[in-house]
């Protein structure tokens, strides 16, 4: 069964989800939570992509989701490995605990 | 024989690069060989020259050799050249004579000084300064020897530079001779502007035609010259610098502050007689300040305790009869005074040089005394000195040169009653001083032991010009006896006849004044310090005489006048702008930088989320003007 979902839906989820991971990025004080918002954002931008790339019939699109895909892999592992290290050194996780890096 | 000219002014500047730079190598008798040797050969040059010159006068009676041409600027054209008249060869026949003599009497002088070759570098520089000033065919030329001139007296009033008195009398000397020396350049600026030459000959040449007589111009173009002059020869307003300069060694005070030096001022105005002719007013001003220096100056030394600053004050005075002659018209002999001068006004100083050296640098008159019979050769020349300097009559040069000022400053053209009245009362105080300095010095008891005696070295110049101090006068006599006018005639292709005045009196009688003011002033010095020594403490129980004598013991206070009005406000100028207004400016901008830079340094928090608050907050904002536009 096919079915159709206009592309301007589509551009709308993505934005509320972009929305969400922004205000979950400013919200969050768990830096695991901010890392996972940020995943969410760059979702949204991929989904974006995709929505785009079938409404014109292109496949840049998706080339452009495999892109992002890549990165987001990449980027959470770093993410993650440096979560660890802030947690060695700092025993916390909580954001508002690490401004020494004021001038 | 002529054009080894260049010879003289050459032999002194290579004497002093020897000495500048190879001084620390050479042994003390080769630093004298070179730093007198240079001046001896240069006298004996002069000799040459100025006989080959004299017996065969060219037919303008001017000799001149261009050496380089020094730059050139559009049209105008400096040109390094040496001009020998006749009025330059008495100046140039003083400076190396006299010189060399003083250069052998500091050999021996300065003999136990740690700087010898020092002395002797700046003694040789300004000699070659001070013939390149009498020696310049233009007025650029002759400025360049007038700030040289100056730098070596700056060096050598300073040259014991430990003490901080000698540097502060060397700094007084030179700013207080520069205040005369702007002046003067403005003058030549002026000169050049109207004329569109600096070239001496030219000016004279064409000066009538240039400036029309008695204009403000000229005027102005005269006075401006005059006050160069009044710096260096220490004349009213600015003479202040000459008693403090007596801080430098004695033969560079018999030098550069009694015998060359000083009278530039007198040669300056000399040589551009042809500008001065032009304005009545000049002329009148320089007569004035002559007479009112020589007057003023002659009592200050009337009452100092320090024989070299008696003798400061009286070669302000004498010089105040030059400029006094120069005045009223009296070109010639304004420069026959000068020469005379030199001669006896070195033997003084130097003479007065020996005296201190022998009582352990002892300058106080007071606790002199009786040297007449410890220290003969000193006793004798000098008296010859004194005499000269008194102007007793008949027997002594200086008799010769200011009774012929004293008779032109009535009768010449630009001459008064009132100006003669000042002169001879100028010349009763002078005989009055000379005659105290010569009682304290030499009679009445020993006050201070005499060390070692001077030796031959330093008698012989003396003994030298002791001999030209008594007999240099015969070679221009009065006109009522002998009238013999050899060196007026022989100045005439360069200064103009002295212009007299319709129906003037006999001469015989001025004579008689002069010689009569003389023995008076002579005698009144006799009296008060000799006979009746008393007398003159009770008159300084008189409370009005004592303060009259601590006001001309200061010379009159012109010191303190200056130091209120020009130092203290300028000092307190300077305080104000310490900080230099100009430099508020870039401090200012370095501060707002800083504080700036403070500010925004705040807003670096290194809380995380603050940052992404701004990131969203600034994509919102322009993704919104973007929608709006």
């Amino acid at each position: 069964m096919k079915t159709t979902v206009s592309a301007e839906a589509v551009i709308l989820l993505a934005g509320l989800l972009f929305a969400l991971g922004i205000v979950g990025v400013i919200i969050r004080k768990n830096i695991i939570f901010m890392l996972l918002s940020v995943e969410i954002m760059l979702n949204a931008s991929g989904l974006a992509f995709i929505a785009a790339g079938s409404r014109w019939g292109q496949p840049d699109g998706q080339v452009m989701f495999v892109f992002i895909l890549a990165m987001a892999a990449a980027e959470v592992s770093i993410g993650l490995a440096l979560i660890l290290q802030i947690y060695h050194q700092h025993k916390s996780l909580n954001i508002d605990n690490l401004k020494e890096m004021n001038g | 024989m002529d054009k080894y000219l260049w010879l003289i002014p050459a032999l002194p500047l290579g004497g002093f690069l020897i000495l500048a730079f190879a001084g620390k190598q050479l042994s003390r008798s080769g630093v004298a060989m070179a730093g007198a040797g240079s001046i001896c050969l240069s006298a004996l040059v002069t000799f040459v020259v100025g006989g080959a010159f004299l017996g065969d006068l060219p037919a303008n009676a001017v000799y001149t050799q261009t050496l380089w041409t020094w730059f050139e600027v559009g049209t105008f054209n400096a040109k390094i050249t040496l001009s020998l008249d006749v009025m330059s060869l008495v100046f140039v026949f003083v400076i190396t004579f006299i010189g060399a003599l003083i250069h052998i009497y500091s050999t021996a002088f300065m003999e136990a000084d740690r700087d010898y070759a020092r002395f002797f570098a700046s003694m040789n520089l300004f000699v070659f300064s001070m013939l390149v000033l009498v020696l310049a065919d233009n007025l650029l030329l002759m400025y360049l020897g007038w700030e040289g001139v100056g730098l070596c007296s700056y060096l050598l009033i300073g040259f014991w530079y430990e003490q901080p008195t000698n540097g502060n009398a060397a700094r007084k000397a030179f700013t207080v001779t520069r205040i005369g020396d702007a002046a003067m350049a403005i003058g030549l600026f002026m000169i050049f502007q109207q004329a569109g030459t600096l070239v001496i000959s030219d000016i004279g040449a064409n000066a009538s035609t240039i400036w029309q007589p008695n204009t403000t111009t000229v005027t102005v173009t005269a006075l401006l010259l005059l006050a160069g002059g009044l710096g260096k020869s220490a004349q009213l307003p600015l003479q202040t610098w000459l008693p403090d300069a007596m801080a430098g060694p004695s033969p560079v005070s018999a030098l550069i502050h009694a015998a060359t030096m000083v009278t530039a001022g007198v040669y300056l105005v000399a040589r551009m007689h042809a500008i001065f002719a032009l304005s009545e007013t000049a002329r009148l001003v320089i007569a004035v300040i002559g007479a009112a220096t020589l007057l003023l100056a002659g009592l200050t030394a009337l009452t100092q305790y320090d024989i070299k600053r008696v003798l400061a004050y009286s070669t302000i005075s004498q010089i105040g009869y030059m400029f006094l002659a120069l005045g009223v018209g009296a070109w010639t002999a304004a420069v026959f005074h000068f020469m005379i001068h030199a001669f006896f006004k070195a033997l003084l100083f130097l003479a007065a040089g020996a005296i201190i050296e022998s009582l352990h640098h002892e300058h106080n008159m007071f606790k002199m005394g009786g040297l007449k019979d410890k220290m003969p050769v000193v006793f004798w020349t000098f008296l010859a000195g004194a005499i000269s300097l008194a102007a007793v009559p008949l027997i002594s040069a200086g008799f010769y040169s200011k009774d012929q000022i004293l008779w032109y400053s009535w009768t010449a053209h630009g001459g008064s009653p009132v100006l003669w009245a000042v002169a001879l009362s100028g010349a009763l105080i002078t005989a009055m001083y000379t005659t105290r300095m010569m009682i304290l010095t030499f009679w009445g008891e020993s006050n201070t032991p005499v060390g070692h005696l001077p030796g031959s070295r330093m008698t012989m110049p003396l003994v030298v010009l002791a001999v030209f101090s008594v007999f240099a006068g015969f070679i221009e006599l009065p006109h009522n006896f002998g009238h013999l006018t050899l060196f007026s005639d022989l100045l005439s292709p360069v200064l103009p006849e002295t212009v007299m005045q319709a129906n003037i009196p006999s001469e015989w009688l001025f004579q008689l004044l002069a010689a009569l003011a003389t023995l008076g002033g002579v005698f009144l010095g006799y009296y008060y310090y000799y006979q009746q020594p008393a007398r003159i403490v009770s008159l300084r129980q008189n409370a009005m005489l004592a303060s009259l004598h601590r006001f001309w013991f200061s010379g009159w206070g012109f010191d303190a006048l200056y130091e209120r009005m020009l130092v203290k406000p300028f000092i307190f100028i300077s305080k104000i702008n310490k900080s230099d207004i100009t430099d508020k400016l870039y401090t200012g901008l370095a501060a707002v930088t800083d504080d700036m830079y403070k500010l925004l340094s705040k807003t670096q928090t290194g809380s995380l989320r603050w940052y992404i608050m701004g990131l969203v907050v600034g994509a919102i904002l322009i993704l919104g003007i973007q929608i709006m536009l």
